[in-house]
């Protein structure tokens, strides 16, 4: 092949090629199959309604409205998820411990000691920069037990995993607060006047948060030197350990905020079961999004993507009738897919498909 | 410096950890630790019952809370009782706390099973130590002879009482959600099989079954998923009291309306007192009653084994009511809100 060559000359294999090696192919792909297969199943999936909920205030609905609702808290977690995973080579398990206590914490400062308070006794901001600062806390705890201790990320983690559900319990007495104000709803269903579920608004606005800090910070180029060597990083002037500890503490924050989604939707919190299971459909998401789960490299949107993609899944999952308690079996085979296909072993193999495939049509040009 | 730093936040979350294991309010030892808590030993010469009580984590439901604090309230120094507690949702866990008990040499050991199955031989050895075991709350697969008593709910009349106050509504038609808890429970099963056995007979439609494992936002995306699908239904049958929950948020987010005129009915379990408050509020329809408070009838039955008297039945079923918003009052509210 001569460089004069012009490009879209190239053989159609290698162009297909060429756009199966980009990181955003396995998320688009996925979600290409599930529209697919919802449009064909039944078109009506697609359907947005204008409606208006009980306090007569105009609300969006349909499943792609309860996707874009429920994929949200996850798509802040995949972004959390996505930095930890990225520097520190691994996973923060303690995820759905720590939205607990997040929430726990908020409620707490909200109520205080009254288990029902006719007002809130503190403004909600208050409460979510408190909960800020104690998931932060813990995102420390974690980080530094990985950063500076060495312990693998899935059993440092595994620590608050196991005792943060008590943890959030004992913040508020084994109470289960309930606020009455309908204020405090808003975060987690609709604000009046505006049809779009607000969790949709939050996840945007941490996104462009996201977005500005991997653009003008070196956020992103040091979490993923880190990722790949932390030894030359380190000969590079890069201090790894900090930065993981700065990871574990991002996700930290995107706790809270998902923490306080949580609590707002329903106004309470149960602890042994809220946001049971998350902290897997966030890792299913950086996996999905087609990075690897071994630190390094990584893609932001395409973890977003993988996010969104998750929640897909589970909705129509429940549009089919499938027990909830089987939802996990699905995603299973998702994992397992994923897994397979990006095993040094397999990878090797497609790599020498690849290049068979294209010194056949270098042949063939010739 | 990093170190340094690296100590002290490790510290200071180990040191709020371990604050939390401490503190009084906090009988929430980690939930997959079985943890036993002995209650300060009893001055020489003064005879008190020794009693192991294993009961589930209480963080798992506002019944399991209820009915902790109740156990805590009876089984006091005052009342004559030395007791120590256990806590695991997990069976061998709590196999492994009634061994200790037995060796222990406890009196009475009170057992919350987590599973109904697995303690035939440790009962047996209790039985071989002399160790009196009654069971509360949840019964168990095993013989007869291996317990003195055993003080339970009937969850299957919990779900036939809810049933029959549904059939009683006689709506001119049944289009039910049916929300159901974790699959495989005592509560899931007795109160499900109610509800089958009704819809069948009276051919009932239920537009939708499926567990959401008691959890409140997994009984809001399935009414949602029902509701966005455009089927039409006019009953919630939740089998607790915060999935009922869940599933209201949905409705309400749809502006359907519900409780006691509305166009749903709710129903759900456990008579929380918020619970309680919905249906005084006519925004729910039904709570049906699962009783936390056995502690005062243990009471009595080691009383009278201390006196020499065996209880008169080996098997006590609890009273367990049914709420009506129609009827609710106050004094409900206050005198069976958990």
């Amino acid at each position: 092949m001569t460089s004069s060559r012009p490009l879209s000359k190239k053989p159609f294999v290698q162009k297909l090629i060429a756009v199966t090696r980009m990181q955003l192919f396995i998320p688009v792909m996925a979600l290409l199959l599930l529209v697919i297969f919802n449009l064909i199943a039944d078109p009506s999936f697609f359907a947005i309604k204008l409606g208006y909920n009980s306090a007569n205030q105009p609300v969006l609905s349909g499943y792609l409205i309860t996707i874009l609702d429920y994929g949200s808290e996850l798509a802040i977690l995949a972004i959390g998820m996505t930095l930890v995973t990225s520097a520190s080579g691994g996973q923060d398990i303690s995820v759905g411990a720590s939205i607990a206590i997040a929430g726990s914490v908020i409620l707490k400062v909200l109520c205080g000691n009254e288990s029902r308070p006719d007002h809130m006794k503190a403004p909600i901001i208050v409460a979510f920069l408190v909960a800020c600062l104690v998931a932060m806390l813990f995102g420390a705890f974690n980080g530094s037990l990985v950063a500076f201790f060495k312990i693998q990320p899935m059993v440092a983690t595994l620590i608050l995993f196991t005792a943060g559900r008590s943890i959030a319990a004992w913040i508020n007495n084994n109470e289960l607060p309930i606020i009455a104000e309908p204020e405090f709803s808003y975060f987690g269903t609709f604000i009046p006047g505006i049809p779009i579920p607000t969790p949709v608004f939050i996840a945007a606005a941490c996104m462009l948060i996201i977005f500005l800090a991997l653009k003008f910070t070196n956020l992103g180029l040091y979490s993923q030197a880190v990722g790949i060597n932390p030894h030359s990083s380190r000969l590079n002037g890069i201090n790894p350990a900090v930065v993981k500890l700065i990871t574990y503490m991002i996700l930290g924050l995107c706790v809270a905020v998902v923490g306080l989604i949580k609590v707002s939707r329903i106004s309470t919190i149960n602890y042994s079961v809220v946001a049971k299971d998350i902290e897997m459909d966030a890792i299913l998401a950086v996996a999905l999004g087609g990075n690897s789960l071994g630190g390094g490299k990584f893609s932001m949107p395409a973890s977003i993507m993988g996010a969104y993609i998750i929640q897909f899944l589970t909705t129509t999952l429940y549009k089919f009738n499938v027990d909830s308690t089987a939802l996990p079996a699905y995603k299973a085979v998702v994992v397992i897919i994923l897994v397979v296909l990006s095993a040094p072993v397999v990878r090797e193999k497609i790599n020498q498909l690849k290049k068979s495939s294209s010194k056949k049509s270098v042949k063939e040009a010739a | 410096m990093k170190k340094f730093l690296a100590v002290l936040l490790t510290a200071t979350v180990g040191f709020v950890m371990a604050g939390c294991n401490q503190a009084p309010a906090a009988t929430t030892a980690a939930a997959t630790t079985a943890a036993a808590t002995t209650a300060a030993p009893a001055p020489a010469g003064d005879k008190l019952i020794k009693v192991g009580i294993i009961n589930n984590d209480p963080n798992e439901s506002g019944y399991r809370t209820a009915n902790d604090k109740d156990m805590k309230a009876t089984f006091t120094k005052e009342n004559g009782y030395e007791a120590q507690f256990a806590y695991s949702l997990k069976n061998d866990e709590q196999i492994a706390a009634a061994k200790k008990f037995i060796t222990d040499e406890v009196d009475y050991l009170l057992l919350s099973a987590a599973d109904t199955s697995g303690w035939d031989s440790v009962l047996q050895d209790a039985k071989t130590a002399g160790v009196k075991v009654i069971l509360f709350d949840r019964t168990i697969d095993a013989d007869q002879s291996l317990y003195e008593a055993s003080i339970v709910s009937d969850m299957r009349k919990e779900g036939e009482t809810a049933v029959a106050w549904l059939e009683a509504q006689k709506l001119p038609e049944y289009k039910i959600i049916h929300i159901q808890g974790a699959m495989g429970t005592a509560a899931q099963k007795g109160r499900s099989g109610a509800m089958d056995d009704k819809a069948k007979a009276n051919g009932w439609k239920i537009v939708k079954q499926q567990t959401a494992e008691w959890n409140a936002e997994k009984a809001q995306q399935i009414v949602q998923s029902v509701i966005d699908s455009g089927e039409k239904f006019n009953v919630i049958y939740a089998e607790n009291d915060d999935m009922a929950k869940g599933a209201v948020a949905a409705l309400d987010k749809a502006n359907i309306s519900h409780g006691v005129g509305g166009d749903v009915i709710v129903m759900g379990y456990d008579c929380n007192a918020w619970a309680l408050k919905e249906l005084l509020a006519k925004k729910w329809n039904y709570d049906g009653q699962c009783n936390p408070f056995q502690a005062s009838y243990i009471d009595k039955i080691i009383k009278d084994f201390e006196a020499g008297k065996a209880p008169a039945e080996k098997v006590i079923i609890m009273d367990e009511k049914g709420f009506d918003a129609a009827t609710i009052t106050q004094e409900d509210v206050d005198k069976y809100g958990i």
